[in-house]
């Protein structure tokens, strides 16, 4: 305790009372202003400890009067903007195709929607604007792999390619070479053929024992013309845009042993809704059909 | 008894006892509720260890600081949730030694990246960013896919996660090295990874060496996979 409290000659402050060695300090209080702003926000923690979850205690902490919780409060959140949403989505969900897309209003709702989904899930791979990458198709080039229509394209981004689940798209090119199903020497020979169909024809190429080749191992996929078939995935051929490359080498190399993209399921990670959107927005890209 | 400020202030074993005193109340409150682990962490279906080669991925996620621009944590805000999808559970990084929320993202969140992207992609995109994304500012990881995976102390690496509380199964252990190739083979039989390890990924690796960028993807793969959030059961996390 102080004892001897006794006011500084040359400040006029008075003292604590303690001394050190002779030394002795002035007593000067916080501001007044600042030690209530201190009682305020004291008082105010005891307000916060019975609104709000606070205290931690056996069998999780207390609940507070208020029943705040954040997961509560993120799941209003999102029934809210849900619910303002539904004004279109839900239309857009019960709707078909073309009833959506006779409603102008409807349409504009949906392809934002669409583009916004398009941007944060489909963007990555097949590019800003469905330009496409290599080993990612180009949606807005219209060259389908599995069918350009609003519902093959919904079918696709609902289920994947080659994705697990039993509604996912499936199919598997065979190894040519790499399970010695062709000759290196046939491999060469198919691959001069199938550069004819790309547009860059090889010179002095043997066509007709390509043709002989392409015909009892390719068509059956990839049509007698090369022009693919939808139903399994068999990209056309006759068409001047590639998944895995132009040139004969990218050729050779995907008969040899084939590259498969995978595309997953979306219909774990968009609702319904959200799946038409897109759909309708990556059909409005320059391909659908 | 009325003890004076002074009698403390002035007798240094009297202090010592009573400022431990004052310490450990709060010591206890903040901490012994946590030793009611069940009221900390959500009852969830689905989280299992990392396998071998998930582990080794996170072990190269932290070795090259992918957490300093990468966040595991979709917090729970609406533009979040509708971004990355539900929020993340305390349960999903149970078994995170340690956990990696990250608190900076200049690259998006990856709380719930597993499944997102095909293999292909993600191989194509830790090799060079930019050949799929155009206005990426990532860095190229390219010589993971030239760095063989580290296995020599595989088992090892399980043991020490065993020691803190990841509750890896004896039989998980023995088969170690076996399960991290089997991952990253396409072409082997995943059967018994899959018994051991539910869910599990194969990744697209050459089947010959397991490379540093096989593990990486095989962890990117299984993030936020791990709860089935349409079961009822996951429905509404219980904590």
């Amino acid at each position: 305790m102080p004892t001897k409290i006794e006011k500084d000659a040359v400040t006029g402050h008075m003292t604590t009372g303690h001394e050190w060695d002779g030394v002795k300090e002035l007593n000067q209080p916080l501001p007044k202003w600042w030690v209530y702003i201190l009682y305020a926000t004291i008082a105010w923690s005891m307000v916060y400890f019975v609104l709000y979850p606070a205290i931690p205690w056996f069998g999780g902490a207390t609940k507070g009067i208020l029943g705040y919780s954040t997961r509560d409060a993120v799941d209003a959140d999102v029934a809210a903007i849900a619910a303002k949403r539904a004004v279109y989505m839900d239309k857009i969900k019960a709707l078909s195709f073309d009833d959506i897309r006779k409603d102008p209003q409807l349409m504009a709702a949906a392809m934002t929607a669409g583009r916004v989904a398009f941007a944060e899930n489909c963007q990555p791979c097949h590019g800003a604007g469905g330009g496409g990458n290599p080993g990612y198709p180009a949606l807005a080039a219209g060259n389908w792999l599995w069918g350009g229509s609003l519902e093959d394209i919904q079918k696709t981004v609902t289920h994947g390619i080659r994705a697990p689940g039993d509604d996912s798209r499936q199919s598997q090119m065979p190894r040519f070479g790499a399970d010695g199903i062709l000759k290196p020497a046939e491999i060469a020979q198919v691959a001069d053929y199938v550069m004819a169909f790309y547009g860059t024809p090889v010179a002095n190429a043997d066509m007709a024992a390509g043709e002989k080749i392409f015909t009892e191992n390719c068509a059956v996929c990839h049509g007698d013309k090369g022009q693919g078939d939808r139903t399994q995935g068999a990209p056309r051929l006759a068409s001047r845009t590639h998944l895995f490359g132009d040139d004969r080498a990218a050729v050779i190399a995907q008969i040899n042993s084939p590259r498969h993209g995978m595309m997953p399921p979306w219909n774990t990670r968009l609702d319904a809704a959200t799946i038409k959107s897109v759909t309708l927005y990556v059909h409005g890209l320059g391909g659908g059909e | 008894m009325f003890i004076r400020h002074e009698t403390i202030e002035k007798n240094a074993v009297l202090l010592l006892v009573f400022t431990l005193i004052v310490i450990s109340i709060g010591g206890l409150v903040e901490i012994v509720p946590l030793y009611r682990i069940e009221t900390t962490v959500e009852h969830v279906k689905g989280i299992r260890p990392y396998t071998p080669l998930e582990s080794r991925g996170r072990d190269i996620y932290i070795r090259e600081g992918c957490y300093a621009c990468h966040s595991q944590q979709v917090r729970a805000l609406r533009d979040e949730v509708e971004r990355y999808g539900h929020y993340s559970l305390a349960a999903e990084s149970m078994y995170d030694h340690p956990f990696q929320w990250g608190s900076k993202r200049t690259g998006p969140d990856l709380a719930r990246v597993g499944g997102k992207y095909s293999n292909d992609w993600h191989y194509a995109h830790l090799i060079k960013p930019t050949s799929v994304v155009p206005e990426s500012l990532m860095p190229s990881y390219g010589f993971l896919a030239r760095n063989e995976l580290d296995m020599t102390d595989l088992t090892r690496r399980l043991g020490a996660q065993r020691m803190v509380g990841v509750p890896y199964s004896d039989d998980q252990m023995a088969n170690a090295v076996a399960d991290a190739r089997t991952q990253a083979d396409p072409a082997a039989d995943n059967a018994a990874l899959l018994k051991r390890y539910p869910k599990a990924v194969t990744v697209a690796g050459n089947g010959r060496t397991v490379t540093e960028l096989d593990a990486l993807v095989a962890y990117l793969q299984v993030l936020g996979t791990m709860v089935d959030f349409a079961d009822p059961a996951n429905e509404k996390p219980r904590q």
